[in-house]
């Protein structure tokens, strides 16, 4: 994408990359004849797109690192589920095990617990009132 | 008011020179690489992997270099089929030498393939990432001095195009089918792709053959893309089987 100062006939130039945390993207461009300085804002899916495809606007500051995409937005670091709990999972109505395992996913990754056993989901059913799950 | 096209002056995001940049690290990666083959059907469960992995073991025991790129992001078997299941330094290597790179080395066990990233509407961005990955795979491993690099690619073409755009050209295509005529039907149009995109048809291998599944898909396309059957694989093949296909590549 580029910018154009419409009343200069200036292509603007790219001034500032801001990345507020949020998932969106800030960036500045600024018309080397008049100075007028204009911000383009990405919401997080275009934010993601760009990013998806490996490159930066504004330029790269560091070199790319081996598997940077790959290691940096693949989902990995789950807790992991016993046999026993992965058993009782099973015996949840299929149509809400998904949600009942994230629930338990996110319980587990909230307090740091690496494996969910039985024990762990009956903690986290009665903190959560979960009865029946 | 001026066009994209008439703005020439420098851009400081250089998307095009990092797009190339991109390229050339897969082109300086690849250097190495004798041949690129790209293992394709076009159809789910004709056995992809399964002849990918038992090709690269069999050209390997015949001290021929070779690697095994798992393409199939979203169903990865090649760790399993190879016994390798995670390694911190891409490439892995799996049985009897084969070198190999899988989004399996990735994944926690059985875990399905998620990229971090805003949930609405992520299918504008999961099909880039993917690429992305693709290209990572191809171009971040020290894939050193190969005979040949097979590429496993998943049912579909998706996987097929975007890896024409990433090498820049077209890589030969070694096509599997099983014996019917829905087999068939579907992996025409796979191989009618990769010879529109200038894919060489290297030949068919017919797998599954001999038990429950009928037909003549190998004969077929053989006859109307004039290329060879490379070998029919049984249902219980033998090291000699794999042997004898490796030679003919």
């Amino acid at each position: 994408m580029k910018f154009l100062c419409v009343e200069c006939d200036q292509q603007m130039a790219f001034g500032e990359r801001q990345l507020p945390g949020d998932g969106t993207l800030a960036a500045t461009f600024k018309c080397p004849k008049c100075g007028r300085v204009v911000a383009m804002l990405t919401n997080p899916m275009e934010t993601q797109l760009v990013s998806s495809l490996g490159v930066e606007i504004g330029g790269r500051t560091v070199p790319a690192e081996p598997f940077e995409i790959v290691r940096a937005n693949v989902v990995t670091g789950g807790p992991a589920w016993s046999n026993d709990a992965q058993e009782r999972l099973s015996r949840v109505p299929s149509f809400v095990r998904g949600m009942v395992k994230k629930i338990y996913g996110d319980y587990a990754k909230d307090r740091g617990i690496t494996e969910i056993t039985p024990a762990v989901m009956d903690t986290a059913r009665a903190e959560l009132g979960l009865e029946g799950m | 008011m001026r066009t994209y096209h008439q703005l020439t002056d420098p851009d400081r995001s250089g998307l095009a020179d990092q797009i190339g940049a991109q390229r050339k690290r897969v082109a300086e990666r690849l250097a190495g690489v004798r041949r690129i083959v790209a293992v394709m059907s076009g159809k789910g469960g004709v056995g992809k992997s399964y002849v990918t992995a038992n090709v690269a073991r069999a050209l390997a025991r015949a001290h021929k270099p070779v690697g095994v790129l798992d393409a199939d992001l979203n169903g990865p078997t090649i760790p399993g089929l190879l016994q390798v299941l995670q390694t911190a330094q891409p490439p892995a290597i799996g049985l009897d030498g084969v070198k190999c790179i899988s989004m399996g080395h990735f994944l926690d066990q059985g875990a399905p393939l998620a990229f971090k990233g805003p949930a609405a509407e992520s299918f504008v961005w999961r099909g880039a990432m993917e690429a992305s990955a693709l290209r990572e795979f191809l171009g971040d491993v020290e894939w050193g001095n190969l005979d040949v690099l097979l590429l496993d690619l998943p049912p579909g073409l998706q996987r097929y195009i975007e890896l024409c755009d990433i090498l820049g050209n077209a890589p030969a295509v070694l096509t599997v089918t099983i014996p019917t005529p829905e087999s068939r039907d579907a992996v025409r149009r796979a191989m009618r792709a990769a010879v529109d995109h200038g894919s060489e048809l290297l030949g068919i291998v017919e797998n599954m053959v001999g038990r429950e599944f009928a037909g003549t898909a190998a004969d077929d396309l053989a006859r109307e893309f004039a290329t060879p059957v490379l070998a029919r694989i049984p249902w219980h093949p033998t090291p000699d089987t794999w042997s004898a296909l490796g030679s003919r590549l």
